[in-house]
C-alpha cells in the first residue's frame, strides 16, 4: 500500500493551498472566498433589492446578509423567510453572510436580532423582488439581468395562512458537515504562504515590555519575533513552532496599573466614581408610596463577571497587501470590524475587506476584534497572510467580560400583598461612544477609539407585573476593573434573576402561591398563556409554604420565573425542580420547563434547539462561573479555573413553543437565558430556605449559605 | 527531522515533526489536512481535539505525535461523510445535535469510543462518558439524545 508523506515542504510546494485529506478522498471544502468573488461589485445599500438578491440563470436564487448564524439557525431561517417570499423551495435559495464585500450592513449579529432585523429586511426585498422574478424570462436570467428596485416597505407580504416554508422544522444545513469533521471554520482556513501567529500578552494589563531575548528560542525553526513597542508577537510557517516560541520567548515587563481584585468587587462597585444616574423607569411616586407600605422589603443581588468562555479560541487570518486588508474572522460585526480596522490602520475603507467564517459559539463580543488586530498587525508585519489563534489562556485571561452588575431592590406591598412601590437601583459601566479598544492596538502604540459598551444593561429591572409607583435608576460607573463588553442578554440576565427572586420573596411575604401571584399581577393574555402552559406541563402544585422535605442530605424543591424580554419582545416563563446536596452544596437541576412565545415561529426546531441551549448556559452561568481576577491579572485561565456546566449536570428539559403566525417575529438567542437565575435561586429557596443573591451558586457558597441559615 | 509512521484513518501515513513532543493535533490539521480535531484548549481540558488511538479516545492536543507512531490512529474524517454518515453521525444529524459545532468533533469521538465499550448504555452512562467533554452552546441534551439514538435506543 502506498504511503501517504506529509511534509511542511510539501505543503508550500503545492502552494500551501486547501490540503486535500487523503484518507477518506474527503476534500475540505473550498474555504476562500473564490466562489462568491463573482458577485463583487455587487450594490451593497440596504435600500435596494440587489443588495439583498442576486437571481442566477437557473432561477435559484441567492440572498446576501451582513447578519451571520453563530450556531443559531439563522443560516436556514433566512433562507426560509426569502423562500417563502420569492415562493421558492428552500434548496433554490442559498445564502452569503457576513462578507462586507458582499452583504449589506444590517448591524451586527448581537442583541437577537438575526432575523428580527436580517431575516426581516431580507423577507421585505424578496416580497418587494417576487414579481419581477415570476416575469424574468429564460434569457433574463440567462444575462445576468438585476432587478433595479427600491426595496418596497409596503411591498405585500405572503399570508401567514399560506406559508409552505416558514414555520417548518427544516434541518439547518451545515450540521452534516458539522457532524462529519468537514465545515470549514476560520480556525481551518489555509492559504498559499500563509504563516502562524501568535501573540504573547503581558503578565499584567498595560504593562510595559521593557526587553525581549529571542536567544531564549533559538531552538525553534524558523521563528520570527514581531515586536511593536509593547505588542509582541511571533510568526512562523509551523504553527507548532508559533506556539512553543509563544510560550517560551523570554521578556521582561514593568509594572502596570493595579486592579482591585475580584474578592470584594460588590463593595468596589458600590464605592466607585459614578459618572451620572439615569432614571430609567420612573412611573408614579415610588418614594411616597414605599412610606404608605404595609410592609417593605428589600434585597440586593450581585452578579459577577463572567466569560463568553468561546470553546474554540478566537482565531483570524489576515492577508495585508496593495494598500488594504482582507480579515478572514467569525466576528458577530464584520462591518464594525472594517470600519474599525480602516480607521486604526489609515486604510480606506474600500480597501478592507472583513469575510466571515463561522468559528466557535461566541454569545457576543469574545476575542475575536482583538485577534483580528493581531493577525493584521502580523501580516504587516511579515508581509505574508497570517493566521493567529489565540491559546486557551489568551481567551480566558483576555476577551472582554460581561461586567459584574450590583442591584437593590425594594418593594412595598399593601394589606394584600400587591406590589405598591419597587424601587431598583443598578451600578453597570459607563457607555461612552465608539469602538471598544483592541489590546494589541494599544500595545503597539497605534491610535484608536477607547469607546465603552455592554449591551443593553438596564432593561427589565422594573418588575412585568402590575405595579403603580416603579421606579429604576441606574448609576453608570466611571470605571470597571476588566474591559467590558456584551455576553448573551446583557444585563438583563443580572436584572431578571433580581426581579424574580425579589418576586419570589414577595409572594412568600404575600403568604400566597408563586405562580398564582404572578398571574394576579398580569393582564397580557400571552404572558398569561406561558405561565399556565409552563405550571402545566411542569405540574405545578400550587403552596404558600416552603416543600416538605424528606430525612438526609437531598433537599428538593421547585421554582418559577417569568419575564418578558425587554419589557417588549417574548414572553418566557420556567419552571425548575432541583435537588441539593446539604453535605456537598453541590447543586443538581433535575428538570426544567419552559414555554416560549416569540410571535411568529420560522424554524421550530432550530428554535427549540436555541431555547434549550440557552436554559443550559445560563445554568452553567449561574452555577459555576465567576472570572476571578486579582490585582494584576485574570486567574481564571482555563477550564479548571472558570469550570463550566458538565453532562452529569445536564437537566431534563421540555420546552413548549408558542407560535403565533400572525403577530411580528421577535429574536430568541437570548430571551429563555434571563427566566433560568430566578427560577433557579427559587427552587433552591423551595428546598433549603436559603435565598442565593450572589451568583455563582458554587458548592462553598450553598455550603456557607446552609451554615449561617 | 524526524519522521513518524502510523495507520491513518485506516491507510498508512508517514509525517514529519522537528519536535517529537509536538501534539498529535497540529501534525493531524497542518499536515495531513484533517480539520475535523479542533484546538480548544491545548490542556486536555475540553475534549475538542478528540481522536482514537488504537480505539481508545485520547486528546490530541497534549498526544505528542511520538507516541502514535505504529499505531491506528481515526479521525471523525474516517468515520463517514456528510452524504454517508456513519451510525453516530447520523444520529447527531437526526437529532441536530449541534450548535456552533466546535465541540461536535469531541462528542462524535467520545460516543465511537463510549459505544465500542458499552453498546448499550444508559442514559446516565452517556452522560458520565461525556463528563470530560465541554460543550458551551448547551447542546447537552440533544447530544446525549444522539448517542442514545445510534445505541438503538428509543428517544
Amino acid at each position: 500500500m502506498a504511503t501517504a508523506t506529509f511534509s511542511r515542504r510539501n505543503l508550500l510546494k503545492t502552494g500551501g493551498a486547501l490540503v486535500v485529506s487523503f484518507a477518506m478522498g474527503a476534500r475540505v471544502r473550498a474555504q476562500t472566498a473564490s466562489g462568491v468573488d463573482a458577485a463583487l461589485g455587487k450594490p451593497l445599500d440596504a435600500t435596494e433589492v440587489d443588495s439583498f438578491l442576486m437571481v442566477h440563470a437557473d432561477g435559484s436564487v441567492t440572498v446576501y446578509t451582513g447578519k451571520v448564524d453563530l450556531g443559531t439557525g439563522l443560516r436556514i431561517a433566512i433562507r426560509q423567510m426569502a423562500a417563502e417570499e420569492l415562493e421558492l423551495p428552500v434548496e433554490r435559495v442559498s445564502l452569503v453572510e457576513g462578507d462586507t464585500a458582499l452583504t449589506p450592513d444590517q448591524g451586527g449579529t448581537g442583541g437577537s436580532t438575526g432575523l428580527t432585523r436580517g431575516g426581516v429586511e431580507v423577507r421585505q426585498a424578496a416580497a418587494t423582488a417576487r414579481e419581477a422574478l415570476r416575469k424574468m424570462s429564460p434569457a433574463d436570467l440567462a444575462s445576468g439581468k438585476r432587478f433595479h428596485l427600491k426595496v418596497d416597505p409596503q411591498a405585500a407580504l405572503k399570508d401567514p395562512q399560506t406559508y409552505k416554508v416558514v414555520g417548518q422544522p427544516i434541518l439547518r444545513p451545515e450540521i452534516p458537515f458539522k457532524a462529519t469533521g468537514r465545515h470549514p471554520y476560520v480556525q481551518d482556513l489555509t492559504m498559499a504562504g500563509m504563516l502562524h501567529g501568535r501573540v504573547i500578552h503581558p503578565p499584567a494589563a498595560g504593562a510595559k515590555l521593557l526587553a525581549v531575548d529571542p536567544a531564549s528560542i533559538r531552538a525553534i525553526p524558523d521563528v520570527r519575533v514581531i515586536r511593536i513597542e509593547n505588542f509582541l508577537g511571533v510568526v512562523a510557517q509551523d504553527e507548532w513552532a508559533a506556539v512553543r516560541a509563544a510560550r517560551e520567548l523570554k521578556a521582561k515587563w514593568g509594572e502596570a496599573p493595579a486592579l482591585p481584585g475580584s474578592e470584594n468587587l460588590d463593595t468596589y462597585v458600590r464605592q466607585g466614581a459614578v459618572d451620572r444616574d439615569a432614571a430609567v423607569v420612573n412611573r408614579g411616586n415610588s418614594a411616597t408610596a414605599m412610606a404608605g407600605a404595609a410592609k417593605k422589603l428589600s434585597a440586593t443581588y450581585f452578579w459577577p463577571n463572567q466569560g463568553h468562555a468561546s470553546l474554540g479560541p478566537s482565531c483570524a487570518v489576515a492577508d495585508v497587501r496593495e494598500g488594504g486588508v482582507t480579515v478572514w474572522s467569525s466576528v458577530q460585526a464584520s462591518h464594525a470590524l472594517r470600519l474599525n480596522l480602516a480607521k486604526i490602520f489609515a486604510m480606506p475603507p474600500a480597501k478592507v475587506r472583513v469575510v466571515y467564517m463561522d468559528g466557535a459559539g461566541s454569545y457576543g463580543g469574545n476575542g475575536n476584534d482583538d485577534v483580528a488586530a493581531d493577525a493584521v498587525l502580523l501580516s504587516r508585519a511579515v508581509n505574508a497572510p497570517v493566521r493567529v489563534q489565540w491559546m486557551r489562556q489568551d481567551e480566558h485571561g483576555w476577551d472582554p467580560k460581561g461586567p459584574q452588575q450590583l442591584l437593590d431592590l425594594r418593594a412595598g406591598l399593601d394589606s394584600q400583598g400587591n406590589i405598591a412601590a419597587w424601587e431598583a437601583e443598578m451600578w453597570v459601566p459607563m457607555n461612552r461612544p465608539g469602538s471598544r479598544p483592541l489590546l494589541s492596538i494599544d500595545a503597539a502604540g497605534l491610535a484608536q477609539d477607547h469607546g465603552q459598551g455592554a449591551g443593553l444593561m438596564t432593561q427589565n429591572a422594573d418588575p412585568p407585573y402590575a405595579a403603580p409607583h416603579v421606579r429604576v435608576v441606574a448609576h453608570y460607573l466611571k470605571d470597571t476593573p476588566l474591559r467590558p463588553s456584551n455576553l448573551r442578554a446583557p444585563g438583563k440576565i443580572a436584572n431578571v434573576f433580581a426581579v424574580e427572586a425579589f418576586t419570589d420573596e414577595l409572594s412568600a411575604a404575600a403568604g400566597m402561591d408563586p405562580v398564582e401571584y404572578r398571574l394576579r399581577g398580569l393582564t397580557d393574555a400571552r404572558a398569561i398563556a406561558v405561565i399556565r402552559r409552563t405550571a402545566d406541563m411542569f405540574g405545578w402544585q400550587p403552596k404558600t409554604t416552603r416543600s416538605p422535605q424528606a430525612p438526609g442530605n437531598l433537599l428538593v424543591g421547585r421554582g418559577f420565573a417569568y419575564a418578558r424580554y425587554k419589557q417588549a419582545e417574548n414572553y418566557v416563563a420556567m419552571a425548575m425542580e432541583v435537588a441539593v446536596d446539604r453535605s456537598t452544596g453541590r447543586i443538581q437541576v433535575r428538570r426544567v420547563a419552559c414555554a416560549h412565545d416569540c410571535g411568529l415561529i420560522v424554524n421550530p426546531n432550530a428554535l427549540r434547539n436555541q431555547v434549550e441551549g440557552l436554559i443550559v448556559q445560563t445554568l452553567s452561568r449561574t452555577i459555576h462561573e465567576e472570572v476571578k481576577f486579582d490585582r494584576a491579572r485574570v486567574t481564571s485561565v482555563d477550564w479548571s479555573s472558570y469550570p463550566i456546566l458538565r453532562f452529569p449536570e445536564a437537566p431534563a428539559i421540555e420546552v413548549a413553543l408558542i407560535d403565533h403566525p400572525e403577530l411580528p417575529l421577535y429574536g430568541a438567542g437570548e430571551a429563555a437565558a434571563v427566566a433560568v437565575p430566578g427560577a433557579l435561586a427559587n427552587a433552591i429557596y423551595d428546598a433549603t430556605g436559603v435565598r442565593l443573591r450572589r451568583v455563582p451558586f458554587t458548592p462553598e457558597r450553598v455550603k456557607a449559605a446552609l451554615a449561617s441559615d | 527531522m524526524a519522521t513518524y509512521k502510523f495507520q491513518l484513518n485506516g491507510q498508512a501515513a508517514m509525517v514529519e515533526s522537528w519536535d517529537p513532543a509536538q501534539p498529535l493535533l497540529y501534525v493531524l490539521r497542518n499536515q495531513a489536512g484533517l480539520h475535523g480535531p479542533k484546538f480548544g484548549c491545548g490542556l486536555g481540558q475540553c475534549g475538542a481535539c478528540t481522536v482514537l488511538l488504537d480505539g481508545k479516545a485520547v486528546r490530541s492536543c497534549v498526544t505528542p505525535v511520538r507516541q502514535a507512531a505504529g499505531k491506528n490512529v481515526s479521525t471523525i474524517e474516517g468515520l463517514g461523510t456528510p452524504q454517508k454518515p456513519d451510525v453516530v453521525q447520523a444520529a447527531f444529524i437526526a437529532e441536530q445535535a449541534s450548535q456552533c459545532g466546535y465541540c461536535t468533533n469531541g462528542m462524535v469521538m467520545a460516543a465511537k469510543a463510549l459505544l465500542a465499550q458499552n453498546p448499550k448504555p444508559s442514559l446516565e452512562q452517556v452522560k458520565q462518558g461525556l463528563a470530560g467533554n465541554l460543550c458551551r452552546c448547551g447542546t447537552h441534551t440533544r447530544i446525549v439524545r444522539a448517542v442514545m439514538r445510534a445505541s438503538g435506543a428509543a428517544v
